[in-house]
């Protein structure tokens, strides 16, 4: 599978002897083939509990960008040049214009971070311009199984995988007793489910399972953290025995206020404490120190886990590019789904793309909110046939996507 | 019986001797120390405190110098291996390897990982003598026995790339299987082997026409392929051997260098049968980088996940000890004296 290439020398330097003679890092010379990746970008503001959550205004485009200038790294030296043409969206404009417009530049390589009915759109609005769409983005697994669509590539992990990655963990503590908390958007919703579905097949018990009402947007302001003191421990008082506490809140409305007011001395995991997630900036393991030095000396900010999400979309075409040694779209694609493809993303074992649905197969990590990684699922001991990493989310066996037969292989 | 037990005593004093002369130089990437092991008792004799995020380190042949890659500290410490004391500093951009061509003991080839660059140094003269742009990640080099050949991999973007030192110039960039490691030359230099960590595989470049020879995979039976990372490299002076560390899969492979073919496994912790397996060993968990005594009687490994260095009799493929050091080892060396 693994290409056996020698490519094209390339002259980069000049001179004789042990002069110094120190050069500047070249792009691809302007002549060299281009393939341009396009991103639509969502750009709206976001509430989260914690102002260190607040994402920045280039969340996710500047893990594209970082990618981009990694492609180039390698580029310069195979002849190859990538872009990133961004559309912005701000929440009132039409997102499908935006998708549209790349298209009409003849864009077939689409980044996106909006949400999973926008993704479904895209993907059946590009599908007849032969337009591959990369969620980074939406977390549905509906979009995965009854909403597959055979040109997209999820790089978010679903919430099924998410789950099922904190549920290993929790099984190998020995913290089998959960009680779930859920917030009352749509999404909390979809991923109290996906917990639940986790505790069924890693053998966890949801001993309580409450809804918390409430609506985004309370702050921690005057009172507010009196109020948050009192009500906190009410929610989760009157529980039977359980041993953590596992929260579905999409939105930052209440679950960072759960550690430490818990009724009962209890941890917290899932949307605070501790919590799965594609990245972390704190994440320094299997060379993630590099990854994070070259997006801070990008970004000036820390990486999250949407940066990471198109990161490894922008990363797959310059991966799979450099090893066809083609910018044919087709010659990627086919690459990129190619069962021994792998890329690299500084979480230990290498990211594939499932056949059966797109979605990009991936290590899972298990970060305390900020200050460390705790763990990286999957844990040791849960085993599967093919590869470890199929321990998330949702099995060849049990998939609903069912794509059809004229659809390109993935 | 009196013959046989005479024999067995004469060859524990064998097996007990060569390594009493030698020191090893372990560095601990976590707790930023490097830890001087003294291989008579096979335990550590001094820690050094070094600066932030001691990895990559060489030795001059003299064994007089240790040379010490600080990639958080944006410098190489040069020790004098007499006093422990640092004797003079080149200050690069994170430094996450460092070869010296030897026998001169210069110049220095760093691999600058963030800014995706090759600095050739003369330590002498502290100068930069040139810089060379690679792929994103540059880590493993190797130059070629006569000198003139350099290659780096670079971890992110898949490429094992080759460079003249006389000119400088790119030769030519082989793309490997990808998270390529450490580049090891072999066959007296019309070689490279080159290891790629999340590809699972060795690739066999040849040094004159750049073409992929051979791809060596490796197969532990019980063991998915996703856990056999090579990374560390490191082949006999007879060129007949490659020991290959493969990581998570707590195992080190021997290979039969002139017939590309594995010959073992040095197994760590548990004991998995496998056909093709003749024997196993114990070395701790995730071994990376390794190193030769000078007799080539035994090969340490720098064990990244269980903090320890492990001592392979190369004889009978036996961990003979496991030494426990500092946090997170990177990479061992031995000194010549």
């Amino acid at each position: 599978m693994q290409r056996r290439a020698v490519l094209a020398v390339l002259g980069t330097a000049a001179g004789r002897g042990l002069d110094a003679r120190a050069m500047a890092a070249a792009p691809a010379s302007a002549s060299a083939p281009s393939l341009s990746i396009g991103y639509v970008h969502w750009q709206h503001d976001v509430d989260a509990i914690s102002l260190i959550d607040t994402p920045a205004l280039d969340n996710g485009r500047a893990g594209a960008e970082v990618g981009i200038s990694d492609n180039n790294t390698t580029g310069r030296f195979l002849n190859q040049n990538f872009t990133l043409e961004v559309a912005e969206v701000s929440t009132k404009d039409d997102p499908v214009a935006a998708l549209n417009q790349l298209v009409a530049k003849g864009i077939r390589l689409v980044v996106t971070d909006r949400p999973a009915a926008d993704v479904l759109k895209f993907a059946d609005v590009g599908a007849p311009h032969g337009v591959t769409i990369f969620n980074a983005g939406a977390s549905d697994d509906t979009l995965r199984e009854g909403d597959c669509r055979a040109n997209v590539v999820h790089t978010a992990p679903s919430h099924a995988m998410l789950a099922d990655a904190l549920a290993q963990y929790l099984i190998w503590k020995r913290w089998p007793r959960w009680f779930l908390a859920y917030g009352s958007e749509p999404d909390d919703l979809l991923l109290a489910d996906a917990y639940r579905q986790a505790a069924k097949v890693f053998g966890a018990h949801i001993v309580a399972d409450r809804q918390y009402q409430g609506k985004a947007g309370s702050r921690e302001t005057d009172s507010g953290l009196i109020e948050l003191q009192q009500q906190l421990p009410v929610f989760t008082q009157n529980a039977p025995e359980y041993d953590v506490l596992v929260c579905a809140d999409e939105h930052s409305v209440f679950a960072d206020y759960l550690p430490y007011r818990t009724w009962d001395a209890r941890p917290v995991a899932g949307s605070a404490g501790l919590i799965p997630t594609s990245w972390d900036p704190n994440s320094m393991e299997f060379g993630g120190k590099q990854m994070q030095d070259r997006f801070k000396a990008h970004a000036h900010r820390f990486m999250t886990a949407l940066d990471m999400n198109a990161w490894v979309a922008v990363r797959m075409i310059g991966a799979a590019a450099s090893y066809e040694q083609s910018l044919d779209l087709d010659k990627i694609m086919n690459y990129m789904r190619n069962p021994q493809f792998e890329l690299g993303a500084y979480r230990g074992l290498g990211l594939s793309i499932r056949s059966w649905n797109g979605q990009v197969r991936q290590a899972i990590l298990l970060s305390d909110s900020g200050r460390t990684v705790v763990s990286i699922s999957p844990q040791p001991g849960f085993l599967h046939e093919s590869t470890v990493l199929d321990t998330l989310g949702t099995d060849r066996p049990e998939t609903k996507c069912r794509l059809p037969a004229t659809a390109p292989k993935i | 019986m009196r013959y046989a037990s005479a024999l067995g005593l004469i060859m524990l004093l064998l097996a007990g001797t060569p390594a009493r002369a030698y020191l090893a130089y372990a560095s601990n990437e976590k707790d930023n120390t490097v830890s001087v092991i003294d291989l008579a008792t096979m335990s550590v004799v001094k820690t050094i405190q070094t600066g932030q995020r001691p990895r990559g380190m060489a030795l001059t042949s003299d064994g007089q110098r240790l040379l010490v890659c600080l990639g958080d500290s944006n410098r190489i410490d040069i020790y004098d291996t007499k006093t422990l004391d640092v004797v003079a500093s080149i200050n690069t951009p994170d430094p996450e390897y460092a070869a010296l061509r030897e026998p001169e003991n210069n110049p220095l080839y760093v691999s600058n990982e963030n800014d995706a660059l090759i600095t050739v140094w003369n330590i002498d003269t502290q100068k930069i003598l040139v810089q060379m742009p690679t792929g994103v990640e540059p880590e493993g080099m190797a130059v070629s026995p006569d000198g003139q050949l350099i290659v780096n991999t670079t971890e992110t973007t898949n490429m094992a790339q080759f460079f003249s030192y006389a000119t400088g110039q790119n030769l030519a960039n082989v793309l490997v299987p990808p998270r390529p490691r450490w580049a090891a030359f072999a066959d007296d230099g019309h070689e490279v082997w080159v290891s790629s960590e999340l590809g699972g595989a060795v690739s066999v470049v040849d040094t004159k026409t750049f073409n992929v020879l051979d791809t060596i995979h490796f197969d532990i039976q019980g063991l998915r392929g996703t856990f056999i990372q090579p990374v560390g490299i490191n082949i006999t002076s007879d060129g007949k051997l490659a020991f290959i560390a493969l990581g998570p899969a707590n195992r080190v492979a021997v290979v039969s260098v002139p017939e590309r073919k594995i010959l073992s496994y040095v197994s760590t912790g548990q004991q998995v049968y496998s056909a093709t397996v003749k024997k196993y060993l114990l070395v701790g968990q995730r071994p990376w980088h390794m190193t030769f005594t000078p007799d080539e009687k035994y090969i340490l490994t720098a064990n990244g996940l269980s903090n320890d260095v492990s001592v392979i009799r190369v004889s009978d493929l036996r961990v003979v000890d496991t030494i426990p050091v500092g946090q997170q080892p990177w990479m061992v060396l031995v000194s010549p004296h």
